[in-house]
């Protein structure tokens, strides 16, 4: 019985969670007539999710492209190899990289290198700068390789492209 | 051009006896109008599916552009054969099986295979609008049956009132368009023993059967012990994959009647598109994930739309499937045309009268609610505008 009940709030909190993914600005009461909760079940889920942090803040998705038109910038994918550290592994280096503010992502991946990072900076140069300067001179990074990105498609199952799909007639039986 | 042509019988006096559908005028009204939000649409709002436009990219690719049997790809009805099961519905893929052009097309043959001139079929409504002008063209009696009264589904009592020695068939849609309403299982079973005492076919469309809600499901008239000699399922893949344009429909039914509805189809159609009918079976094999994500969108929509109709006072019952609301504007003491019209030229909004769909429709107007949520939002705020200038 009591399992049930959790498997229900797990559900409730799935769909809540994909409701706000879609659109982060939909209110609590609009919520709570999509999902047919009352409007204080859903802030309490809200703010379980915010508390367990599943939810880690709400931030409009900017189309990347749209921005580097505007104020001339770019963006590179970096991937870096490294010699793991004895006590930290890979978490030190991590560490140490994500702290750049010019660094927008990090990952730890499997295969041919180990850390790819998205950085984003005003110019090639300034991109090309930071690795060569702040990167490739880390302790334990042994190689570095930089693609500079040239549009972006999709994103986190956001599309950046304008995709018009509704072609309906007005009004069909 | 026609001026030369001065015959007086030169068009089927049959044809022009069929009323020009009653959604057509909300149609003109609106066309090229980009001010307009629309509830009138009877089409999910969806994109088919990725993986299924991709199949028939494929399959184009590889040049498979020819006829298909007439009873459609093998392997396609033997997918239906066993996703039917799943519904308690057991069709042999070899001679109870048809793909047609979408439901519209397996609704007309079926229907001419079945009818003789004077044959009454009794027609369950408000209905969707091609059972009346398709069942007339055969020369049948139409029998309007208004569910209105039972909360939009019909009972077996009422229907048993309506057969007669003439009663040929009965035509039902559950979940329906445009009520979004289901017939209760236990309905249909007496619905069921009705049909054998006396000897009718059931057609049942049940196009909308994935897009059920609150954890409901599908029951089918067929699926009952004895059904199947009376029982013709309409069913199809515009709806439940978003894939109104791709036109598959299929129709199951005994050998019997299967032989002659076949023939009509081999006349009239041919075959269904072959890359359609690939993409159909592509969504049989891997789209349920999204049948279900899909699903659940209409689901949430439908509880904001039902919840802002029933805070606006009017009465409605809770659809239990498909995409459309029909709520009770009475109270306004405006009827179902004058309520769209003046919607439509002082709110922007369409909907569609509930006239449109026959018997039981006047008072009511059809919503659909596949459409995105902020513009379900400020329709439901415009309508609620009118309810209560109109108080």
């Amino acid at each position: 019985m009591q399992k049930r009940i959790k498997k229900a709030i797990v559900f409730s909190m799935e769909e809540i969670l994909n409701l706000l993914k879609g659109d982060a600005r939909l209110s609590a009461e609009d919520i709570a007539a999509m999902t047919k909760k009352s409007v204080n079940e859903v802030r309490s889920l809200i703010k379980q999710l915010e508390d367990e942090g599943i939810i880690v803040k709400y931030a409009a998705i900017v189309n990347p492209d749209k921005v580097t038109e505007q104020r001339d910038s770019v963006r590179a994918e970096i991937e870096i190899q490294v010699a793991p550290e004895r006590e930290h592994g890979f978490d030190g280096i991590a560490e140490r990289i994500f702290r750049f503010p010019q660094v927008k992502s990090l990952y730890l991946m499997s295969g041919s290198y180990d850390l790819k990072v998205i950085i984003e900076g005003e110019s090639l140069q300034e991109v090309a700068f930071f690795v060569a300067r702040k990167l490739s001179t880390l302790n334990g990074v042994r190689s570095t390789k930089t693609h500079f990105i040239l549009k972006t498609y999709k994103e986190n199952d956001v599309l950046y492209v304008d995709e018009k799909t509704d072609r309906r007639e007005g009004v069909t039986a | 051009m026609n001026d030369a042509n001065k015959r007086a019988d030169r068009l089927s006096s049959l044809m022009q006896q069929i009323p020009p559908s009653g959604i057509r005028k909300f149609f003109d009204l609106i066309i090229g109008r980009d001010d307009i939000i629309s509830l009138g649409v009877g089409e999910p709002d969806f994109p088919t599916p990725w993986i299924i436009r991709e199949e028939a990219f494929y399959r184009l690719e590889k040049g498979q552009t020819s006829y298909t049997s007439n009873w459609g790809l093998k392997e396609l009805r033997e997918a239906i054969a066993v996703y039917l099961e799943k519904y308690d519905l057991h069709y042999s893929p070899l001679n109870e099986i048809l793909i047609t052009i979408g439901v519209s097309e397996a609704v007309d043959a079926v229907l001419r295979a079945m009818l003789n001139l004077g044959d009454e079929i009794i027609i369950c409504e408000p209905s969707y609008v091609s059972y009346q002008p398709l069942a007339a063209l055969c020369g049948a009696v139409l029998i309007h049956l208004d569910t209105g009264i039972n909360g939009f589904y019909p009972t077996a009592e009422q229907i048993e009132n309506a057969i007669s020695p003439k009663t040929k068939a009965l035509m039902i849609c559950s979940p329906s368009n445009p009520t979004g309403r289901m017939i209760p299982g236990e309905e249909l079973e007496k619905i069921a023993r009705l049909a054998q005492k006396h000897q009718i076919w059931v057609l049942s469309d049940e196009v909308y059967c994935e897009l059920i809600y609150d954890g409901k499901k599908h029951c089918s008239i067929g699926s009952f012990p004895g059904m199947k000699p009376y029982s013709v399922i309409l069913n199809g893949f515009s709806k439940s994959f978003a894939m109104t344009g791709w036109r598959i429909g299929f129709v199951c039914a005994p050998p019997d009647l299967m032989n002659q509805v076949h023939k009509l189809h081999q006349y009239s159609s041919i075959c269904a598109p072959i890359m359609s009918q690939y993409a159909a079976l592509e969504g049989l094999r891997s789209g349920f994930d999204e049948v279900e994500k899909m699903r659940l969108s209409y689901q949430q929509r439908r509880n904001l739309m039902y919840k802002a109709f029933a805070e606006m006072g009017l009465p409605v019952s809770e659809p239990e499937g498909a995409f459309y609301i029909f709520p009770d504007i009475r109270s306004t003491g405006l009827s179902s045309d004058e309520f769209a019209s003046e919607l439509i030229e002082k709110y922007q909004v369409a909907v569609v009268p509930g006239t449109v769909f026959g018997a039981g429709g006047e008072g009511f107007i059809r919503c659909c609610y596949a459409t995105d949520v902020g513009k379900i939002k400020e329709a439901v705020k415009r309508i609620g505008e009118m309810v209560k200038a109109h108080r």
